[in-house]
C-alpha cells in the first residue's frame, strides 16, 4: 500500500474520525448517563460529561439490581449470560470439529447425504424452529436451566463446515505420515488435527461466544424464574413501560456491564483470531 | 534388514483404471533400489502399496519373508520420506523424530539417545528444539530423513525426496543420502523421475512406464543395453537419438545381414557420435545441417536436421522430433550454425530396436 501523502492524507485522517466517533458516540452517552443521578436524566437534563455517581450505580447494578421491575441483581445475570455463552461457545466447537473430522477422514456408508442433511440446517435457524424446540425442551424438563439454555442452540452446521474446509487443507502426507508413526485415528486427531486446528479454534470460540452472549428470544421464552435471567433478557425487562420510573443509569450500567466480557474475550484472543481467519502457513 | 520382493503386484482403482499391471521387483537386503519414470507411470503408487498406503489389488509384497499385503503401515517397520517432508508443523524437530517412537511405547531415556545420535549425523543438534517452519528446506528434508533413521526399520521408503530442493542443495543431499544409506546398510526403495538421481543412486534400477516395468537391472547396464526405446530415451540426458532404419541411407551402411535387417529403429546415443568425414566400417554415417548450438563449458552440445524424407518414429516423453539429432562433443570447439558436417559412430555403439520399440536387437 502506497502511504497517501499532504492533503489526502489529512481527509482520509477526518473520514476515519468521523467513523469513530458515529460508533464512539452512543457508547460514550452510556458509560456518561451510567454515572448520573436518575431523576435528571427523567427530566432530560442529562449533562453530556460524567456525572459523580459512578460507584453508587455500579454497586446498585452488580448487587442490588434495580429496585422496580427485577430484583435480580446483574452480577447473577451475568453469570447465567457467562455460563451459556461458553456452554454454547464449547459446545459448538467440540460437537463440530468431531462431526467434521468423521465426515473428512472416514468413508462410510451416507457420508455425503450425512454432510448435505449438516448443510441443510443452515437455513434453519433457532428463529424458525422454535415451537418444536420449545416443545422438544419443554418435554425434556429442562426450562429454567443452563442445559436448556444452550443444548438447543449447539448444533452448528457453520463450525462444521469451517473445521471441515480447513481439514482439507491439511496436506494428506500429514495423515499418512501419522499412520507409518503408529499414530491410530484419535491419535492423530488429538496429536496433530487438534493443535494444528487451534486458531481456527480461538477464531471460532470468539464468534461464538458473541453470538451465545447477545442470545435474546431463546432465553426469554425458556426461562421463567429471575435468578436464570441473561443480561440481554434483563436489560429489556428493566425498562418499564407503566406506572414506575426507568432507572436509567442503572440500564445504562448493565448495558455497559453487558459490553464488558464480548470486548475481553476479543481482546485476549485478537491475536489467534487474525491468525486463525488469515493463516495459510501449515 | 531384509529383502522386498514384489510378485505380480496389481493396483486396480474403483473407477477400473489399472495404475499397476503386474509388477515384479526383487530388492535385496542392503540394496539401494530406484523406480524411475514419467509422471503417472505409477511409481510412487507402487512405493506407496510397499508402504501401506495404498491397498494391493492383486499379488504380493514380501518385505523379509513376509507377506504384507494385509499389514498396517504402522506395523511394517518400514520408514517413509515424503516429497513435502510431511513434518507435524506445531511439533519440535525432537519431537517430529521421537513421535514415531514415543507412539510404540519407547522409554524416553532410549528415545533421547536414539533421536540425538540421528540429530548428530545428520548435523541438526542444534536446532532440536526449533519448530520446522523456522527451518530451511535442507533442514526440513534432513528432519524428515532422521524421523525415518530414530526408528531403524527394515526398509526406507522415499517419495522423490528431493524435488522440493535448489539444484545445488539436491546433488549434495543427494550423495548425503547415498553415504547414509550406505552406513546405516537399510535396503531402500527410492521414487525419482529424474535419470541423473536415479542413475547415481541406484543398486538396482527399476524403468517404469504405463504401469509396468521397462526394465530391470544395474543403471550402467541399462545404459549400455536399454531394452526398449522407451528406457533408451528416458535414460541419458540428452536423449538417445532414435532413426528408422528405413531409409535407404541408413539400410544401405546396417547391411542386410541377419538381425540387422528386422531392425526397425536405431538409437545412437548423443556422445558416440563423432564429427569427421569418414565412414567407419560397419558403423553409421550421417549429413547433417547444424541448426542450434548449445555450449555448457566441458561439452558442446550440436542439434543437426537429416534431410527431410525422414520418417518419423514413435516419439517418447524426452524424445527428439523426427529427423533431428543431438551430437555431443567435448570441449567448446563446434561447427558453425548453418554449416553441413557428416557424422558418424561405430558398430558397437548402435543399438537397434525392433519396429514397435519394445524389443532390443542385438546386432
Amino acid at each position: 500500500m502506497v502511504e497517501e501523502e499532504g492533503f489526502r492524507r489529512y481527509v482520509a485522517h477526518v473520514i476515519l474520525w468521523i467513523g469513530i466517533a458515529i460508533v464512539a458516540f452512543p457508547v460514550y452517552i452510556a458509560i456518561v448517563a451510567s454515572t448520573q443521578d436518575n431523576a435528571l436524566i427523567a427530566n432530560g437534563q442529562m449533562s453530556l460529561l460524567p456525572g459523580g455517581h459512578f460507584f453508587e450505580v455500579y454497586y446498585q447494578t452488580i448487587f442490588v439490581g434495580t429496585s422496580g421491575s427485577t430484583r435480580e441483581p446483574v452480577a447473577n445475570m451475568m453469570l447465567n449470560s457467562l455460563i451459556m455463552a461458553i456452554l454454547i461457545a464449547v459446545g459448538k466447537i467440540a460437537i463440530s470439529i468431531i462431526s467434521a473430522y468423521g465426515i473428512v477422514y472416514f468413508r462410510f456408508p451416507f457420508r455425503m447425504p450425512i454432510f448435505w442433511i449438516i448443510f441443510i440446517t443452515l437455513m434453519l435457524p433457532v428463529e424458525v424452529r422454535i415451537y418444536p424446540t420449545y416443545k422438544i425442551v419443554a418435554d425434556l424438563h429442562m426450562l429454567d436451566s443452563y442445559a436448556g439454555l444452550s443444548l438447543p442452540l449447539i448444533a452448528s452446521a457453520t463450525a462444521t463446515l469451517l473445521f471441515r474446509q480447513f481439514f482439507m487443507t491439511v496436506p494428506d502426507e500429514l495423515l499418512e505420515a501419522s499412520r507409518i508413526d503408529g499414530a491410530g485415528p484419535l491419535r492423530f486427531f488429538w496429536d496433530t488435527l487438534l493443535p494444528l486446528s487451534r486458531t481456527n479454534m480461538a477464531a471460532l470460540f470468539v464468534i461464538l461466544f458473541i453470538l451465545g452472549w447477545n442470545q435474546y428470544l431463546w432465553p426469554l421464552l425458556i426461562t421463567t424464574r429471575d435468578d436464570m435471567q441473561t443480561i440481554q433478557v434483563g436489560i429489556r425487562k428493566m425498562i418499564t413501560t407503566s406506572d414506575a420510573l426507568t432507572e436509567w443509569p442503572v440500564v445504562m450500567a448493565t448495558a455497559v456491564l453487558a459490553m464488558l466480557p464480548p470486548v475481553f474475550v476479543v481482546v485476549v484472543m485478537q491475536k489467534l483470531f487474525v491468525r486463525g481467519l488469515v493463516e495459510t502457513e501449515k | 534388514m531384509a529383502n522386498v520382493t514384489l510378485r505380480n503386484v496389481r493396483k486396480t482403482y474403483p473407477g477400473g483404471f489399472e495404475a499397476i499391471k503386474g509388477v515384479d521387483v526383487d530388492v535385496g537386503d542392503g540394496q539401494f533400489c530406484v523406480l524411475v519414470g514419467p509422471s503417472g507411470c505409477g511409481k510412487s503408487t507402487l512405493l506407496r502399496m510397499v508402504a501401506g498406503l495404498e491397498t494391493v489389488s492383486g499379488g504380493e509384497i514380501d518385505i523379509g519373508g513376509r507377506v504384507v499385503n494385509q499389514v498396517e503401515p504402522a506395523d511394517r517397520d518400514i520408514a517413509m520420506v515424503f516429497q513435502n517432508y510431511a513434518l507435524y508443523p506445531h511439533m519440535s524437530v525432537y519431537n517430529n523424530m521421537a513421535y514415531g517412537l514415543r507412539n510404540r511405547g519407547m522409554a524416553e531415556a532410549e528415545i533421547k539417545t536414539r533421536v540425538e545420535e540421528a540429530a548428530r549425523v545428520l548435523e541438526l543438534a542444534p536446532m532440536l528444539e526449533r519448530k520446522p517452519r523456522q527451518l530451511s528446506g535442507g533442514q526440513r528434508q534432513r528432519v524428515a530423513m532422521g524421523r525415518a533413521i530414530v526408528r531403524q526399520p527394515k526398509v526406507f521408503l522415499f517419495d522423490e525426496p528431493l524435488s522440493n530442493l535448489d539444484a545445488k542443495l539436491r546433488i549434495a543431499m543427494r550423495v548425503e543420502i547415498r553415504k547414509l544409506q550406505r552406513r546405516l546398510n537399510t535396503t531402500s526403495i527410492y521414487v525419482t523421475h529424474d535419470q541423473l538421481e536415479a542413475m547415481t543412486l541406484a543398486d538396482i534400477l527399476v524403468v517404469m512406464n504405463g504401469g509396468q516395468v521397462e526394465q530391470v537391472g544395474n543403471p550402467l547396464a541399462i545404459y549400455e543395453k536399454p531394452a526398449t526405446t522407451f528406457v533408451a530415451s528416458f535414460i541419458g540426458a540428452p536423449p538417445m537419438n532414435l532413426m528408422s532404419t528405413r531409409p535407404d541411407e541408413i539400410k544401405t551402411q546396417l547391411g542386410a545381414d541377419g538381425r540387422a535387417a528386422e531392425a526397425g529403429i536405431l538409437g545412437i546415443r548423443p556422445e558416440d557420435f563423432v564429427i569427421t568425414d569418414q565412414t567407419p566400417a560397419g558403423g553409421v554415417a550421417l549429413a547433417l545441417t547444424v541448426e542450434a548450438i548449445e555450449r555448457v563449458g566441458a561439452e558442446t552440445f550440436v542439434y543437426g536436421s537429416r534431410r527431410q524424407d525422414e520418417q518419423p518414429v514413435a516419439a517418447t516423453p524426452g524424445e527428439l522430433p523426427p529427423g533431428e539429432v543431438i551430437v555431443r562433443i567435448p570441449g567448446a570447439e563446434a561447427p558453425a550454425i548453418g554449416q553441413k558436417i557428416r557424422i558418424a559412430a561405430v558398430r558397437e555403439k548402435l543399438h537397434l530396436f525392433s519396429g514397435d520399440g519394445r524389443k532390443r536387437i542385438e546386432a
